[in-house]
């Protein structure tokens, strides 16, 4: 009896990604029956609100991708150099108040940033770069990519620290210097875990909302500039949202179709970065 | 003393090195925290003259400067409490069975593997399941309900995996000790597990309240609405937040509204501030008491 509530209380995880699966598959069916798939992956334009519609994701998905990679291009080097310099350079003191210290831009709520993107640094940004629009995926890229750091930093240093002794005195048995050991043994054995950690940043860059939808702006275009303004697939959730658009239309089945593409492509990410974060943890053993 | 250390050092080129890449991290370090200061001073020289008594108890308005966080403190609070409802006990539940009574099988790992995929799925997408589910099919409305079920699920993978360690944490000789005295295996669950692996658990609870606190995306997708004049009546009531509010006010083009904004950032970051400080306490309390 009490083995069976723990038993229920287990299986609401499962229960969860079915509703998941069936909510965003069963409005997406309806969205497929209205627009065709080709139109959906094939037309360069995404204008569900115009007269003129046009249901081409891509514009939203390069949006997407483009600030996910003005933050990981922040993330992942200044991260890893971080994790480096926390598991084989800082003394045990310094780490101890260092690694909170950092973790508090973890913690910092997304609404936060996306204020700081907006009033602090796109105006900063404008005295550098004249031409830099009011919306930009410059700035949230750059916000994101620090609230992603502490997350690369600490899961890559559980990488590093993952790697066993023997390797490293292999290597300075061998007359490494430490720069050497760290960059041709060290890294490459903790390789697996790094990705992993890069992976997961990216899906939570991909999947991140408020800041875009703050600061990135509410035009689709298929564009790599990241000067101009842009929109995500997360801030036109927010956007149709936000308006009253009334349930059963086309533009409201949109919002389902873009999160089905969002879940899948988070998805992908999340199960790579489980499996090499699993393969990796058996392999450091 | 640096210049001493840095030309011992020097002698040769791989310690220069080695002093190049830690300098290189240091400043990477330092860049982030200044950022975090940066960010933290900018809040509070905008936010600060705008907070005073007014602010704090009066209801939104289209006057930036009549305006006030009432409803959203109070919605945000119902909503803290709703959630601790609905979700400290399923993520204790759930914790419990894969820890305590789980077979080692294919099916138990499915459900890991879920824990672990879910806490990775970007929360706009529960707010698409809560609209769809309970807004639109169990007919809950855009109500605290709605909202705070939402949240729960959102935030139930965070709250399993930090039991999970709690209970994982406590040795086996209590398990064996209950064992030995006759205990059966739910007494050892409620009289030893659940109390020693608590203010563990609890940490964990405070840090993702801590999260779903600060997380508009989901109550926006759901449709919260960020023009309420009233205070929640019940649980089927409309409602609003702080985030939503504090995003309401940021995307409009005025300087006074975005200082309004300022403000109710302010008041989230000190109501983040106090919980993680409870987190703490919790943590630092916890550690001394129990002694293996």
């Amino acid at each position: 009896m009490i083995h069976g509530i723990f038993f229920l209380c287990g299986c609401v995880s499962i229960v969860t990604t079915l509703g998941i699966i069936y909510v965003l598959a069963s409005e997406t069916i309806n969205f497929l029956s209205e627009v065709s798939l080709g139109q959906f992956l094939l037309d360069s334009q995404w204008t569900p609100l115009f007269t003129d519609k046009h249901f081409g994701i891509w514009p939203l998905v390069c949006g997407t991708f483009l600030t996910a990679l003005i933050a990981i291009a922040v993330a992942v080097p200044a991260g890893l150099i971080i994790a480096i310099y926390l598991s084989e350079f800082a003394h045990e003191n310094v780490r101890r108040v260092l690694k909170p210290l950092l973790e508090i831009l973890a913690g910092i709520p997304t609404i936060v940033y996306g204020y700081f993107a907006l009033l602090f640094l796109t105006p900063l940004l404008q005295n550098f770069i004249p031409n830099l629009a009011g919306f930009n995926a410059l700035s949230p890229g750059i916000v994101m990519g620090i609230m992603i750091l502490p997350m690369v930093a600490s899961l890559s240093e559980d990488a590093l620290y993952g790697v066993s002794r023997s390797l490293r005195e292999a290597s300075y048995a061998l007359g490494s210097s430490r720069l050497q050991m760290i960059w041709r043994v060290l890294v490459p054995a903790a390789l697996g875990g790094i990705t992993a950690s890069f992976i997961l940043a990216a899906s939570r860059a991909v999947g991140e909302t408020m800041i875009v939808a703050i600061a990135a702006g509410q035009q689709p275009r298929l564009t790599l500039n990241p000067l101009q303004a842009v929109e995500t697939m997360t801030a036109y959730i927010v956007q149709i949202s936000l308006g009253d658009t009334p349930h059963g239309t086309i533009e409201y089945s949109t919002i389902f179709a873009v999160g089905a593409m969002l879940f899948l492509i988070t998805l992908c990410l999340n199960f790579i970065s489980i499996k090499l974060r699993e393969k990796y943890r058996t392999v450091a053993v | 003393m640096t210049t001493i250390a840095l030309s011992s050092l020097g002698r040769t080129r791989r310690h220069w090195g080695e002093t190049i890449f830690k300098l290189c991290a240091i400043s990477l370090i330092t860049l982030a925290l200044l950022l975090l200061a940066a960010l933290l001073i900018n809040v509070t020289m905008d936010g600060l003259p705008r907070l005073s008594w007014q602010f704090l108890t009066s209801f939104p308005s289209r006057f930036a400067e009549k305006a006030g966080i009432y409803s959203a403190l109070v919605g945000s609070a119902y909503l803290m409490v709703l959630i601790g409802i609905f979700s400290i006990p399923l993520g204790i539940g759930a914790a419990i069975y894969l820890e305590e009574y789980a077979p080692n099988n294919r099916f138990t790992r499915f459900i890991e593997l879920n824990i672990a995929n879910l806490a990775g799925v970007p929360s706009v997408i529960y707010g698409i399941l809560g609209l769809e589910l309970f807004v639109r099919i169990a007919n809950f409305e855009r109500s605290l309900l709605s909202g705070a079920l939402t949240m729960s699920l959102l935030i139930l993978p965070v709250i399993i995996i930090a039991s999970r360690e709690a209970v994982k944490s406590i040795p086996g000789s209590i398990r064996e000790a209950a064992l030995a005295l006759g205990a059966t295996k739910s007494q050892i669950v409620f009289t030893q597990i659940i109390p020693i692996a608590f203010p563990g658990i609890l940490t964990g609870c405070i840090l993702a309240f801590s999260r779903a606190i600060g997380e508009a995306a989901p109550l926006i997708t759901l449709g919260a609405l960020t023009y309420i004049p009233f205070l929640p009546d019940g649980v089927f009531s409309p409602f609003t937040v702080l985030p939503i509010q504090a995003f309401n006010w940021v995307s409009r083009p005025q300087d006074s509204f975005h200082q309004n904004a300022a403000a109710a950032i302010l008041v989230l970051l000190i109501v983040l501030l106090l919980l993680n400080s409870a987190a703490i306490w919790l943590r630092y309390k916890f550690q001394r008491r129990f002694n293996w």
